[in-house]
């Protein structure tokens, strides 16, 4: 059950990567660059239009988007009708860095890896575009929030489309620039201020590994162009590659909301719903699993680093679960799910060639379920008037039927239910983890779990149950704009995993690009899947029987250490003050007095001297001529006297 | 005589000179002394030029008595000027230019 097509045998398949040659972008590619320019252009217009632009900016916006997700699809047939190992296609636009021997041109690179991604981006992007219109109805800075949305998508196309790792860098910095933007876009309010700045300064701690992993690839490599380099990875030492690899998991950690780069997802939800959707569920938070797979040919080659991101995705898998199974607030809950969702991924691309093609397989399944997980909180705050606690949400089922049912699709695919999409990518990686370890596979498995938990509570205390909400709530179902999307998500959510799957073979799809090693389990896989999904029921009961009842409206005080510190989000936030921002204010006062007294010490020092001197030589002018005279005769004697010694011997 | 002893003797001249420039309150006296100085140094200059037995020496203490007379007239101008606003000749009295 773990795909088909001929790379699945139940024996053992080894496919190595193949570095395939870029073809020229002609035909129905030579618009390649059209991906970027459109959302680009969109968001050039409506921010620097102004006011003139309001009222038919945003539609601008969803067209924009709209017409990169149609030309996406028509780039994916293009790509069908080319064969399997030569799907890769190059186009440079021109040449932007070309310094003695580095050169790093500005040039697109579309293979099998990049258009999953653009697909994923521009359709799910374009729907919550289209959401929006909706949802930021009533603001008044919506044509700005459309404007940095599209900003956002076409940083992010950028970061696929890149065929270089500096190209990469600048649509990274631009995904979190937009993040910045989007988070704090109420920036009236202090939290959400604090929580892009927070946002950005994690994610920054990330490129700063980045940067590092970039000067390093062009010192071994001497360029940083991705097939020059995944080419030459072979040759490099291990060491070299491993610091590489690490690095880049920095960089993917800080983007990703990995450990121990991870504090800033939940704070990130203090932007629009839409928001928390497109970036930090669907595309931006999934950047990272894309530079790591992506950068496969160098994992390959260093054990160490691939461990490394191993371990960081067990532990942020556990993690987000733990956070998401006890926060109140939808949004936290579900950006918990996000956390532990990415790593998964992570796990899968730690395993190495046996997961990397898994991680990207769910990476395209969970943006479609949780887009449309977070799109449905999103109408369930919008018709319960901006309330985001689930203490007071309750029974909504029967008032949002659409967002009910749409939600309910997504939460099957999330726990993983068959037939739903989330079923075939979780399976894949838990089967992959169990190949490489089986602590590691115990662990998947426990947190699917878990997962099953915190979903079931969620869906419980906002659907099911009595009612808890205030009497002067009036919770109605949303307008069309914003329930189509969902409709056409859960339909993704549902049939994405097996669209994929049977009919798309994404697997094989991916191969070229990826590599694919697999070898067959002690143990046949059907009961592997079997034994997830007890897991998985076993997590729903605990959960169905801990909320069924009464849901207290107050939260309870009386916990155990666990939920605690679960509400805390862990302490992160604790955590980082004393590690982090605690010795970081300690070296800048310290530099600052560095500064205050030493440097400008030294300096009005300096001052105090000349000026005291001159207050003390100024004496000797005392008027007397005779003195002026004395001083004569005796710098004429001394001279005779110098003279005198100098020409004598 | 020797030429030895002419010079001694403006070394003599221009020490008394000296002391009295740096002595004497009177600032007629103090040019007096600063004429004493050039003399000495006149009489050094002719003792050199017949030790030497060229008469470049000589030339330059024609020199020096011009230069001489000149800083003799711009001084005594002063001198009177100074007379004439403050009636007194000393030299420590104008002590302005202090600090």
């Amino acid at each position: 059950m773990i795909g088909t097509g001929a790379a699945r045998m139940a024996d053992a398949t080894q496919i190595a990567p193949v570095i395939q040659p870029l073809a020229e972008a002609t035909g129905v590619f030579s618009y390649l660059w059209l991906l970027i320019a459109l959302p680009l252009l969109g968001a050039a217009v409506l921010l620097l239009g102004g006011r003139r632009t309001n009222r038919w900016g945003p539609y601008f916006a969803v067209l924009m988007v709209a017409g990169a997700a149609v030309y996406a699809v028509v780039l994916l047939v293009g790509m069908l009708g080319l064969s399997a190992d030569n799907r890769a296609i190059g186009q440079t636009l021109f040449e932007w860095v070309f310094v003695g021997g580095f050169t790093a041109p500005v040039a697109l690179q579309l293979d099998q890896l990049s258009i999953v991604f653009v697909l994923l981006i521009t359709i799910v992007g374009a729907l919550i575009h289209i959401y929006s219109l909706g949802y930021m109805e009533h603001d008044p800075d919506r044509r700005k929030f459309f404007g940095f949305l599209n900003l956002f998508v076409a940083a992010m196309l950028l970061l696929v489309l890149a065929d270089n790792y500096l190209l990469l860098y600048v649509g990274w910095e631009g995904v979190g620039l937009a993040s910045y933007l989007l988070i704090g876009f109420w920036q009236y309010k202090p939290s959400a201020a604090a929580a892009a700045k927070k946002a950005f300064v994690m994610n920054r701690i990330g490129d700063v590994g980045l940067s590092l992993a970039i000067m390093l690839i062009f010192v071994t490599f001497g360029t940083v162009v991705f097939d020059e380099v995944f080419a030459m990875a072979g040759e490099a030492s291990e060491s070299t590659l491993t610091w590489i690899g690490l690095l880049l998991l920095l960089a993917a950690a800080g983007k990703s909301a990995q450990f121990p780069l991870q504090a800033w997802l939940l704070d990130a939800m203090e932007g629009p719903t839409p928001v928390s959707a497109l970036i930090h569920a669907a595309t931006m938070v999934t950047a990272g699993v894309y530079l790591i797979v992506r950068s496969g040919a160098i994992y390959d080659g260093t054990i160490f680093a691939l461990t490394a991101v191993m371990v960081i995705g067990v532990i942020t898998m556990f993690l987000g679960a733990f956070i998401g199974s006890a926060k109140d607030d939808i949004k936290k809950s579900l950006a918990g799910s996000t956390m532990s969702q990415i790593g998964y991924m992570v796990l899968a691309a730690g395993l190495g060639p046996v997961g990397y093609v898994f991680a990207i397989f769910h990476l395209l399944t969970h943006g479609v379920f949780k887009a449309n997980l977070f799109l449905g909180a999103g109408s369930v705050i919008h018709g319960m008037h901006d309330e985001q606690d689930m203490r007071r949400f309750g029974a909504l089922r029967k008032v949002m039927v659409v967002t009910w049912l749409t939600f309910m699709a997504a939460y099957l695919a999330i726990i993983g239910v068959p037939p739903f999409s989330g079923f075939w990518s979780k399976d894949d990686i838990i089967h992959a983890a169990f190949e490489v370890n089986v602590f590691v596979g115990v662990c998947a498995i426990l947190a699917a779990g878990i997962t099953g938990f915190y979903m079931t509570r969620m869906v419980i205390m906002t659907f099911f149950g009595k009612p808890r909400w205030p009497d002067d709530a009036h919770p109605h179902e949303s307008k069309p704009v914003m329930t189509i999307p969902l409709i056409i998500l859960a339909l993704g959510s549902m049939f994405t995993g097996m669209a994929l799957l049977f009919w798309g073979d994404i697997i094989d799809w991916l191969t070229p690009v990826t590599g694919l090693e697999q070898s067959p389990l002690p143990f046949p896989t059907v009961l592997l899947e079997i034994g997830t999904l007890v897991v998985v029921l076993i997590g729903v009961a605990i959960a169905i029987g801990m909320y069924r009842k009464e849901v207290p409206v107050e939260a309870p005080q009386d916990v155990n250490i666990l939920t605690k510190a679960a509400r805390n989000s862990m302490y992160d936030d604790a955590i980082n003050d004393v590690l982090v921002v605690q010795p970081t204010y300690s070296v800048s006062r310290a530099f600052i007095g560095i500064d205050n007294r030493g440097i400008d010490g030294v300096v009005n020092g300096l001052a105090a001297f000349v000026g005291g001197s001159g207050e003390r030589l100024r004496r000797w002018q005392t008027g007397f001529a005779r003195s002026y005279a004395l001083a004569m005769v005796g710098g004429a004697v001394l001279v005779v006297v110098v003279l005198a010694v100098v020409r004598l011997p | 005589m020797s030429p030895e002893s002419y010079v001694i003797l403006a070394a003599v001249l221009f020490t008394i000179g000296t002391v009295g420039v740096l002595v004497r309150r009177n600032a007629i006296v103090v040019f007096m002394s600063i004429e004493l100085m050039l003399n000495a140094a006149n009489l050094a200059f002719v003792a050199f030029a017949r030790m030497q037995g060229n008469l470049e020496g000589q030339v330059i203490a024609f020199f020096v008595m011009v230069v001489a007379a000149a800083e003799v007239v711009v001084g005594l101008a002063i001198i009177v000027a100074i007379y004439r606003s403050r009636r007194s000749a000393s030299i420590d009295e104008p002590n302005l230019l202090k600090y």
